[in-house]
This record gives structure tokens, C-alpha cells and sequence, in this order.
């Protein structure tokens, strides 16, 4: 980046977070958000590898139509581990528990979160139960996929299943914690003058994302619940022979899993629009309508859980207004997309490596929020109900979306976490093969899907392949995507250039400390007398 | 089967091609918008690219704009909502006359029968140009009877019954799928759905001998267990009882209320009868604990032959002998 500017007046700060001690005790018992989002990041890039592991292993089993790399048994099982581990490890917390944790008190001003003990809990709970779902998969896994039907999972399923659940059950508990946390801190430890308007819009994204988390984590650990509670004593809940009803489980389920999906994409949306004003140096268009449509996405998205059930024998009333109200959620992300397009008008455009990121976020959630609508559409859901469409259609979210957004976050805020700057033009290489990548992988999907081609499937027919090869030729290309930020980034960490405050001089008091930020984050409390965003007041720096 | 390479399954149902032409209008949609974005965010971020440090001038929130880009996505979900929800309404409506197949799923097989009689596993043989309703439930977990080629689909539910209908117009053989997750050997619960002609399709189903309809078995079943004993004295009689509004008190709390006799409700009565209990003609309900519960002594394909045979009891003279 050749606008790097080293401020003569930047004040030399001889502490910061990481090197006021190193011992493992002062990491593991930390109290200060800024570690506990560092260690939630190692924790979530361990997991999202793994996860990834299982499915570059999908997508090598697929290339062929037959059964040939792993036996069946193996194969479901794989497919679960994958699902388990990427929506409940890595998607859910990887942006609120990362990002959310590191900057959420910095950007309101603050020493810390609200509870720094219940945030070190959160942490604790968060790998207690990864800890316990990889011990269930290590010792033979379980093959129920990753939304547990009933009663396949309470009564049929043979392995760990309820081990797993206990898993996930714990770890629940952490992203309801986190979510606390994000809304007692932001609600009472502003700094003066940070009024509600003034806010970024990161932090009115993961606002709402915990609201979604406090709210909808309950559920769906009281449903697990219930699944380790018929499973192990036979309680007719979910079993229809003792009064029980299976689609009761997929209600409760998808009354969480759905506003899940915004769990994982809202806080995504928060980064992008840090992103855009930054790198495009303008006010976010329409911040008041960017900010609302994250609330109404929050408070829709639990009114929507019924559109995963269209094929099971749901009236056909309720399958209506299920589906008149999924397409309302359509709305305000139409909203922030036509925003942030916006933005880019008459701006002063840098394409950085979060830049690319975040504009690649743009161009692939258009196209999974546009496909959401053959999805809340009847007509058309019920052919690719239960499809690789459907596949196709939540990967561009919770890959296309949730990851690029993560990414471009990370290279955003790298400076800021780490103190140092990593190779701009292996950032700028990375995020385009992660975009072919991404690309090739599920694009060819759609269409495998809409010819019909069921998910879970192990071997296929033979006129699918085609596409299955491509798609995993895309997957290999995007596999390789995600490890090259792990290379140079971790180079960095000992060879990259010294950041400064600001080296991309952007607005928002993150960026108003020393990198890494001392260990209470600011020397002195902040006070804020503008919105966020002002760049058209900030003063001009050679470049 | 066409094995060749394609970007839509074979249209071979009356539906097919209303579901594509929704399909079209999506993916046009989707691709206009896309393009657009695409686009702008390319032009932009060229004609706009920093050339200097100059700021850009501030953002004003311009109003007119932001109502118009909430407006208008809101117009045109609501035209895309209104037409899925006439295409599925259409799927879901059964013609009257429609030709009833029974299919029950468990793992890892579809057991088919078809009214006359013939039983299939794994295939199901249907005639062209004739709605065929398929009446679908399960034995063990949840599947889904998946069939690309008529842009059907409809889950097989444990202890209940779900149904969907179309017409098949075109001949040939298409792919059968279970498209919900349902164990080990998901994937190999395929086959095939073969449409005939009319008049081969009675010769098909003719290979088989008539005493095996579920008509026939539901018949022996009801005498085997006695049910003509009571349901005409005691209990309601079952002649042209399939399709009324009856009334029934609930079980529990006693509460009257009108029911619809169809599959479902005969399921229901046969398995749980004191759930609900039916008003004499007195208008007091009939007493509890009478029926035993048919749970468990019943498989889902004797229940099925059951309800088939009291569906074919007409308040004809003829059939009252039938049941006194």
C-alpha cells in the first residue's frame, strides 16, 4: 500500500497488549478482550481448517460418480463433521468473537468488554465443547449431518450423537455469553459522545447479531436437548409412536437455524461497510437505512424458519405465509447492497487487499441473496428443495458472504491486531484466487442442483459429473486460496513492515491508538465529536 | 433416461414447464441485477480511483433514492411471491379423479402400490396424461420422494401422510430420489419412474391377480379383526362415511368440533380412537375405551389396504350389506 504514512507526532508507546507479558498463564487466564480475540482467533482457523480438510475430501470422493475414495459410512460422516464444524465453530463465532471481541470496546471507546470474566468464560466454553465434538468425531463420528432430523438422529442414527450434542449444547452457551457481552458494552460504555448515530456500522451489525444470539441459542440447545433426552430414555418428543411429532424437531431447529444464517452473515456485513467507506473515503450512503436494515434482518429472520419446510407436509397456508414473509428479509439486503454500491460513487477508490475482499463480498452476496429468492419462491423451492442448489445458494452466503467478510476484515484490522503489515501483493493474488475459486466450486452447483441431483449423495448418476468435476477443481483452486493467507500473514508476524496507527488512514478510534493498542486500549478516554466515518473533515496527507 | 449433459431436467410433467418458466424469470432477474452491480462497482471503482488525496465531498443521505431501491425489490417480491404461490398452490390442489399410488419409504427402499393391486419396489409405473396423486408416508425415518423430471417432491413422514399429485406427459423413464438425508445407504434409494401409454399401463398393472388390490386385503383385514362388529351397532357405521364432516368430540377435554373424513382422520382413528370420539346421532359421543388402539399391530401397508377399503364403502345399497 503506498499510502502508508508514519506520523512523526505518533506518540511512542513502549507497552501494548501483547508484550506486557508472555508467559502461557498470562494468555490461558487473560482478561483483556484483545487476547481473548486472539485466542479465539488461532481456536477459529483450527477449526475452519479441519472443516475444510472434510470437505476437499467431499469434493475428491465426488469427482468420480461412483463410491471409490471412502466407504459410505465414511462419506456421511465426513459430510457431517464438516457441517458441524464450520456453522457451529467457525461461521457462528468467527467474526463476532474475533473481530467483535478485538474491536467492539475499542471502536466505543472503552477499556475492555462489559464482563471480562464472562468473556474469558465464553472462550472456555466455546473450546470445551469444540474440544468434546472433535473427541465424538475422533472416536468413530456420528452421521446425522449437521442439522440432526429426528427422528433419524434420536432413534436410528448409530455413533457418538449424543456426545456431540453435548458438545454443541456447551458451546452455545459461549456465543449466548459473547452476545451479552456485545450488547451490555455497547449499550453502556460509549465513550462521550458516542451517541447511537455515531456508531460504526461494524458495531450496529454485530448489535444485532447478538441480539439473534441471545435470543435464538436458547432454543436451539433446549431442541439438541431434547434429542439427547429421547435418545437416551426414550421420551416420546419427537417420536411419533409415543405421541411424538419429527417435524416438531425441524420447527424449533430451524427457529434458531435460520436467524443463525444471520448470525453468521450480519456481523460479515458490518466489515464490508468499514471496508467500502475506508477504502472508497466517504460516509457510507445511507448509514441510518445500512444501520436499521440490520435490525429488521435480526427481527425478520425469526419469523422465516418455516421456508425449510415446504416439502414436509406443511399446509399449504402456512407454506404461503411462510413464504411471503421470507421475501421481506430480501428487502433490506437488497438495501445494503444498493448502499454500498453507492458509496463507491464519486469516491477516491484504492483497491487494497480488504478492498478486493470487500468487493468481492458485494458481487457473490448478490448473487446468494438473488438465488434466495428460487428458494423463498414456492413454485420453484419445491424442485430444489433438498438439492445441490440449495448447496450452491447458502455457500454464497455463508462462503461468498460470512468468509469474504471475514477475510477482508482480518487483512483490514492485521495492522491494528498484530502491529505489522503483511505483502500487499500476496493479499491482492490471494483474494482473487479465493474468488475464481469460489467461483468454480459452487457456481456449477446451481445448475447440478436445478437438473436434479439430491445433497448427502455419496455416488450419483452419471450425467452429473461433468459438474461435480468442476466443482471440485474449483474447490481444490479455493483450498489453496485460504492457505496463502495463513502463510504470509503468520510471515509477517516476525517480517512485515512496522504498521503505525494508521496505515490505511482510516477514520474511528481503533485506528486513533498505537498498534497493537496498549493494554487498556487507549492512554487517554477517548471523547468523539463527529459520526463515524467523516472523511470528507479529515485533513488531506500527502500520498 | 437421456444421459446426455443438460442445463434443465426433461420437462415431463404438466407442472415442469410452469416451474421452468418461473425458473427463467428468476434467473434473468438474477442475472440483471448481478450485471448491474457488477458493473457499477467495476466503473466506479475505475472512473473513481484515487488519483490524489483530494476528499471526496461528504455523503448526504439522499431519501428519494433509498425509497425507491426498498420500493421497488419490495414489487417485485411481491410479484415473484405471488406467482411461486400459484404454481404451488397448482401442485398442491389434487384434481378430483385423480388416480391414487400409495408409496412408503423405509431404509433404504420405496415400496410402491398401485389401486389395483400391483406392488413395486423401487419403480413406479404411472400412465401418461392422467393425474396420478401419490399418498406418502414412512416406517422409520424421514425421506423424500424426489422426481427431477416432474419438478416433484414431497417428504415420506413417519405416522403421517403427505400427498402431491401430477400428471406425467411424456413417456420414458426418470430418476426416482430420496432427497431427504435418511442413514447409511441415502444415496442408493433411487429408481425410476416409468410413464406408459394409457392402454399399457392396463396391461401392466393386469400381470398381477385382482385378490391382491388394498381394496382385497383391506377387505379381509376388517373382517379378520371384527371391525364390521361394532362400526353398525355400537359404533358409526363406515358406509360412505370417507369424505364427510363428521363430528367428534376430543377425547380429552370434550370439546366438539367438525372433522374432515379423509386418510389422515381414518389413520388417526384407527391408531389412537379415543383421541377423538364421533357424536352419535343422540349428539352425545360414543363412550371411550370401547376401540383398542390399532398401534403396532398394524404395518403402514395394512393401514394403508384398511383406509382403501373404507374408502370404497358408497352409501349405495349394494355395499350396505357389506357392513349390516
Amino acid at each position: 500500500m503506498t499510502a502508508i504514512n508514519y506520523p512523526e507526532s505518533a506518540p511512542v508507546v513502549e507497552e501494548n497488549y501483547l508484550n506486557v507479558s508472555y508467559d502461557v498463564k498470562s494468555w490461558l487466564l487473560t482478561l483483556d478482550h484483545k487476547r481473548i480475540g486472539v485466542l479465539y482467533m488461532i481456536t477459529v482457523t483450527l477449526f475452519f481448517f479441519l472443516g475444510g480438510f472434510a470437505a476437499i475430501m467431499l469434493r475428491l470422493e465426488l469427482a468420480t460418480p461412483k463410491a471409490d475414495l471412502m466407504q459410505t459410512e465414511m462419506y456421511n460422516r465426513m459430510f457431517t463433521m464438516h457441517g458441524v464444524l464450520m456453522v457451529f465453530f467457525f461461521l457462528i463465532p468467527a467474526i463476532p468473537s474475533v473481530l467483535g471481541n478485538f474491536l467492539i470496546p475499542i471502536m466505543v471507546g472503552a477499556k475492555d468488554m462489559a464482563f471480562p470474566r464472562i468473556n474469558l468464560l465464553s472462550w472456555y466454553l466455546y473450546m470445551t465443547g469444540g474440544t468434546i465434538v472433535l473427541v465424538s468425531i475422533i472416536f468413530g463420528g456420528l452421521d446425522t449431518g449437521w442439522t440432526f432430523y429426528t427422528p433419524y438422529s434420536s432413534q436410528f442414527a448409530i455413533g457418538n450423537v449424543i456426545l456431540a450434542l453435548v458438545g454443541i449444547f456447551i458451546n452455545g452457551f459461549g456465543s449466548i455469553f459473547t452476545g451479552l457481552n456485545i450488547i451490555v458494552t455497547v449499550h453502556k460504555m460509549r465513550a462521550p459522545g458516542l451517541t447511537w448515530g455515531r456508531l460504526p456500522l461494524f458495531v450496529w451489525a454485530n448489535y444485532a447479531t447478538s441480539l439473534i444470539m441471545v435470543l435464538g441459542t436458547p432454543v436451539v440447545a433446549i431442541t439438541l436437548g431434547l434429542v439427547v433426552v429421547e435418545r437416551l430414555w426414550g421420551v416420546g418428543i419427537f417420536d411419533y409412536r409415543l405421541g411424538g411429532d419429527p417435524i416438531l424437531f425441524q420447527h424449533l431447529f430451524w427457529f434458531y437455524s435460520h436467524p443463525a444464517v444471520y448470525i453468521m452473515v450480519l456481523p460479515a456485513m458490518g466489515v464490508i461497510s468499514e471496508l467500502i467507506a475506508c477504502f472508497s473515503r466517504r460516509r457510507i450512503f445511507g448509514y441510518e437505512f445500512v444501520a436499521i436494515s440490520s435490525l429488521a434482518i435480526a427481527f425478520v429472520g425469526f419469523l422465516v424458519w418455516g421456508h425449510h419446510m415446504f416439502v414436509s407436509g406443511q399446509s399449504i397456508y402456512g407454506a404461503m405465509i411462510f413464504s411471503f414473509l421470507s421475501f421481506f428479509v430480501a428487502i433490506p439486503s437488497a438495501v445494503k447492497v444498493f448502499n454500498w454500491t453507492a458509496t463507491l460513487y464519486k469516491g477516491s477508490i484504492v483497491w487494497s487487499t480488504p478492498m478486493m475482499y470487500a468487493l468481492g463480498f458485494i458481487g457473490l452476496f448478490t448473487v446468494g441473496g438473488l438465488t434466495g429468492l428460487f428458494c423463498a419462491s414456492l413454485g420453484t423451492n419445491i424442485h430444489i428443495h433438498d438439492t445441490y442448489f440449495i448447496i450452491a445458494h447458502f455457500h454464497y452466503i455463508m462462503v461468498g458472504g460470512t468468509i469474504m467478510g471475514y477475510l477482508g476484515g482480518i487483512h483490514f484490522w492485521w495492522p491494528k491486531i498484530t502491529g505489522r503489515l503483511y505483502n500487499e501483493t500476496a493479499g491482492k493474488v490471494s483474494a482473487v484466487i479465493v474468488f475464481l475459486g469460489f467461483n468454480l466450486t459452487f457456481f456449477p452447483q446451481f445448475i447440478l442442483g436445478y437438473v436434479g441431483m439430491p445433497r448427502r449423495y455419496h455416488f450419483y448418476p452419471e450425467e452429473f459429473q461433468l459438474l461435480n468435476v468442476m466443482s471440485s477443481a474449483g474447490a481444490t483452486i479455493l483450498g489453496f486460496g485460504y492457505l496463502m493467507p495463513l502463510v504470509y500473514l503468520i510471515w509477517s508476524l516476525r517480517h512485515g513492515k512496522i504498521a503505525g496507527p494508521n496505515p490505511w488512514q482510516a477514520t474511528g478510534l481503533e485506528w486513533e491508538t498505537s498498534s497493537p493498542p496498549p493494554p487498556e486500549n487507549f492512554l487517554e478516554k477517548p471523547v468523539v465529536n463527529h459520526e463515524a466515518y467523516n472523511y470528507h473533515e479529515q485533513e488531506p496527507t500527502p500520498n | 433416461m437421456d444421459k446426455g449433459f443438460r442445463f434443465i431436467p426433461e420437462q415431463a410433467s404438466e407442472a415442469a414447464s410452469q416451474v421452468d418458466a418461473l425458473t427463467l424469470f428468476l434467473t434473468l432477474l438474477t442475472a440483471f441485477f448481478t450485471i448491474l452491480i457488477a458493473a457499477l462497482i467495476i466503473y466506479f471503482s475505475w472512473k473513481y480511483r484515487r488519483k490524489s488525496e483530494v476528499r471526496p465531498a461528504e455523503t448526504k443521505t439522499n431519501y428519494t433514492l433509498e425509497i425507491a431501491w426498498t420500493v421497488i425489490p419490495l414489487i417485485i417480491s411481491m410479484v415473484i411471491f405471488v406467482w411461486g404461490a400459484k404454481v404451488f398452490v397448482h401442485m398442491k390442489r389434487v384434481p378430483e379423479g385423480a388416480m391414487e399410488i400409495y408409496v412408503v419409504g423405509r431404509q433404504w427402499m420405496w415400496k410402491v402400490q398401485h389401486p389395483e393391486g400391483r406392488r413395486e419396489i423401487n419403480e413406479i409405473h404411472v400412465p401418461r396424461g392422467r393425474p396420478v396423486v401419490l399418498t406418502i408416508t414412512s416406517e422409520d425415518v424421514i425421506h423424500s420422494v424426489g422426481i427431477p423430471a416432474f419438478r416433484f417432491k414431497m417428504d415420506a413422514v413417519p405416522g403421517k401422510y403427505t400427498q402431491q399429485w401430477f400428471t406425467a406427459t411424456k413417456t420414458g423413464e426418470y430418476h426416482l430420489f430420496c432427497d431427504q438425508y435418511c442413514g447409511t445407504q441415502h444415496a442408493g434409494m433411487v429408481g425410476k419412474v416409468i410413464v406408459m401409454e394409457p392402454g399399457e399401463y392396463e396391461a401392466w398393472l393386469n400381470g398381477v391377480k385382482a385378490d391382491d388390490t388394498p381394496l382385497g386385503s383391506g377387505k379381509a383385514l376388517f373382517d379378520a379383526y371384527g371391525c364390521a362388529v361394532c362400526h353398525s351397532a355400537q359404533a358409526p357405521s363406515m358406509s360412505g362415511l370417507y369424505g364427510r364432516k363428521e363430528r367428534v368430540a376430543d377425547g380429552g377435554t370434550g370439546k366438539i368440533e367438525d372433522v374432515q373424513v379423509n386418510d389422515e382422520y381414518l389413520r388417526r382413528s384407527i391408531l389412537d380412537p379415543n383421541d377423538q370420539l364421533a357424536v352419535a346421532p343422540d349428539g352425545k359421543p360414543y363412550a371411550r375405551g370401547i376401540m383398542p388402539s390399532f398401534r403396532g399391530r398394524l404395518t403402514e401397508e395394512q393401514l394403508i389396504s384398511i383406509i382403501a377399503y373404507i374408502k370404497s364403502l358408497k352409501n349405495t345399497p349394494a355395499q350396505r350389506e357389506v357392513v349390516p
